[in-house]
């Protein structure tokens, strides 16, 4: 694909309002922030603000990323938070109670997280149900689950090899970063080189329309709700790593509002259809940019809140069909 | 009752019956559950959760979600009682100006919605993120109010033999009672009912669209800033982070009360049952001895997927006569 034809493609005219967005809060950190582009090499791994932000912008970028597959179909994920618990908190099980090997771990934990998908998948593609009913039954209840698996304890355990996920580098850059990439390709490839992207969006465009042309439409969203939540369980994975114990209160948290966030900016509609990938994946980047500049400046967490109000709005608003006619007319 | 008619009901009746069921093996199980104080206070612990439900039965009935409650209990809560801490506002004129900025807030939120056509998700989210943004803006932590409140409680009170409904519940019931009148007996509640069950149609109607939109999510403004302030009268502080997931809480109480999520089908009397339901769940934990909050995570979870499923079963079933009928003409 040559430059011309990419910068006319309506992918690129998607993105250039969440890059221009994410330009502007990098320029702002560029005279405001000293020392935010600053990269070091010590240790055999590099450090710095820009490094920083994209590991700790992965676990909503992996879940943005599966999240772009269900809201692609028309649907939501609201479990993402609460699967992330349960993953979290079956692979303190496993090593701690189970004594298992690292592999077994994260095979375990992420057929559980899978496992949930699944439930999610049969809810809203077999009985139909709403996705934010269905999604929401594994949202209250999940958390609960995960408690119950813990016995209501936070659940510490050292394991060096595990805490790779999380802690260790790979070519000097953070593996966090890598392993997202790696999703993000392999979806990008499914998306771009066999018919279930287009299957995906057929869904989210027009479901009659895709099942009487024979579209397994069923199929199609049991699939997309159990690669988010595998999604949802890598992420839970690093989370769990990174703090090395198993919180099913806080783990994750609310995550799910950041990745619908991520995935909206990035240009994905809520009513479904075609999905940008790049775009969800850019989302998180510029939410996690935003909280750490607000971090940065010495200004409380809690305030990126309404930062985040901010941004949904105007991304709502560059996306409404209804404030464009509005705003030209004058 | 015709057939028809009962079909309609059979997700409120179901509503009912479960939660009679609940409350006698309560009473069965544990010693003590069949006493009044214990039914008084399924109204007055739940009674903000309930008041933020029924201003979300609103919103779903007209099709509609609205995601910023719990934010704006936060909010309210906390400017509540600055208002009565630090700026010393008398409760009789902080209260009508907290009411006023809910009703305000969500009345913004739905003009966003109705006039650029944005997905009540996203719009109701960003409130969320701003109501409860503007509460850790306002204050970072929690603040006791020492003025008016206990008065006002202990004058507040309706007296039942031995026991007395406190001021929570009654605001509850009244909200509730005065829910009831606006959702079936008024113009603006059918209107709502024909929103939600056929936008275009309703449209077609000539019924006001946009007036009633925007009156939906002005109603659960109001609500979710009563329940704010009834947070306060119940806990005696303001909390910026009070009421984190209460949405989630009250949708599931709405959906357990038989309401659809795709709007125009419920009654409010079934909201009032699925609070309700919740009450019986978490007093009944507590009775048990256990203190692990989860269960009544799980148990909701369970109740959810129950009644959701029922209603699926008599939608398919409806479905299929009027297939069936098709055919046969």
């Amino acid at each position: 694909m040559n430059a011309p034809h990419f910068i006319a493609s309506p992918d690129w005219k998607r993105l250039q309002w969440p890059l221009a967005a994410l330009a502007l809060v990098l320029v702002f950190n560029l005279f405001c922030t000293p020392g935010f582009f600053r990269i070091e090499f010590k240790d055999g791994r590099f450090y710095g603000s820009l490094l920083d932000i994209l590991n700790r912008g992965t676990p909503v970028a992996l879940a943005a990323l599966g999240m772009t597959l269900v809201i692609a179909t028309g649907g939501v994920d609201l479990s993402v938070g609460a699967v992330m618990a349960i993953t979290g908190s079956i692979a303190a099980l496993l090593i701690t109670k189970g004594g298992a090997s690292v592999p077994l771990v994260i095979a375990g934990s992420l057929l559980a997280a899978a496992g949930a998908g699944f439930w999610n998948g049969v809810l809203v593609g077999m009985f139909r149900i709403s996705p934010i009913v269905a999604t929401l039954i594994l949202m209250v209840s999940g958390r609960g689950i995960a408690q119950l698996l813990n016995g209501g304890q936070i659940i510490t355990f050292e394991n060096r090899a595990f805490q790779f996920i999380s802690r260790g580098t790979l070519l000097g850059l953070p593996f966090t970063i890598a392993l997202t990439l790696a999703v993000f390709a392999v979806l990008s490839f499914l998306k771009r080189r066999t018919a279930l992207g287009l299957f995906i969006e057929a869904t989210g465009d027009n479901e009659v329309a895709s099942r009487y042309s024979g579209i397994n439409t069923r199929a199609v969203k049991l699939l997309v709700y159990a690669v988010c939540s595998l999604c949802a369980g890598i992420a839970g994975l690093i989370l769990v790593t990174d703090i090395k114990a198993a919180d099913a209160n806080n783990a994750g948290l609310w995550l799910e509002l950041d990745a619908i966030l991520a995935t909206v900016i990035g240009g994905t509609a809520l009513q479904g259809g075609r999905f940008y990938l790049f775009g969800s994946l850019l989302g998180a980047v510029l939410i996690q940019t935003l909280t750490t500049t607000i971090l940065t400046r010495g200004v409380p967490v809690e305030f990126t809140l309404i930062v985040k109000a901010l941004v949904i709005v105007i991304v709502c608003l560059l996306q409404s069909e209804a404030f464009r006619r509005i705003v030209l007319r004058r | 009752m015709n057939l028809r008619a009962l079909q309609r009901n059979i997700p409120f009746l179901a509503t009912a019956i479960v939660c009679l069921l609940l409350y006698l093996a309560g009473c069965l199980r544990y010693r003590g559950f069949t006493s009044p104080g214990v039914l008084i206070n399924f109204f007055g612990d739940n009674s903000f959760l309930g008041i933020a439900a029924i201003g979300m039965t609103f919103v779903i009935l007209s099709g509609g979600i609205d995601l910023s409650v719990g934010g704006m209990v936060g909010l309210v809560s906390v400017a509540f009682a600055l208002l009565i801490e630090k700026s010393h506002f008398h409760p009789a004129v902080a209260i009508p100006v907290i009411l006023l900025g809910g009703i305000l807030f969500g009345a913004g939120m739905g003009f966003v919605i109705h006039v650029f056509g944005l997905p009540p998700f996203l719009v109701t989210l960003a409130g969320m993120f701003l109501a409860r943004g503007l509460a850790y803006f306002l204050k970072l932590e929690s603040i006791p109010i020492s003025h008016f409140l206990d008065a006002i409680t202990r004058t507040v009170r309706l007296p039942m033999g031995s026991l007395e409904l406190p001021a929570t519940a009654l605001i509850f019931l009244a909200t509730f009672a005065l829910a009831f009148a606006v959702a079936h007996f008024t113009t603006f509640g059918r209107n709502i009912y024909a929103l939600g069950g056929n936008e275009q149609s309703a449209v077609l109607m000539g019924l006001p669209i946009g007036r009633t939109k925007i009156a939906v999510y002005a109603v659960s403004g109001f609500c979710s800033a009563l329940a704010g302030i009834v947070y306060c009268f119940y806990t005696f502080s303001g909390n910026p982070s009070a009421g984190m997931g209460l949405e989630l809480d009250a949708i599931a109480a709405v959906v357990i009360g038989g309401t659809l999520l795709s709007g125009g089908v419920g009654y409010m009397a079934g909201t009032l049952i699925g609070v309700l339901i919740f009450g019986i769940i978490q007093t009944g934990l507590s009775f048990e001895g256990t203190l692990s909050s989860w269960w009544t995570r799980i148990a909701i979870g369970l109740l959810l997927l129950l009644f959701i499923l029922l209603q699926k079963l008599i939608q398919a079933k409806k479905f299929r006569t009027a297939k069936t009928f098709q055919t046969a003409v």
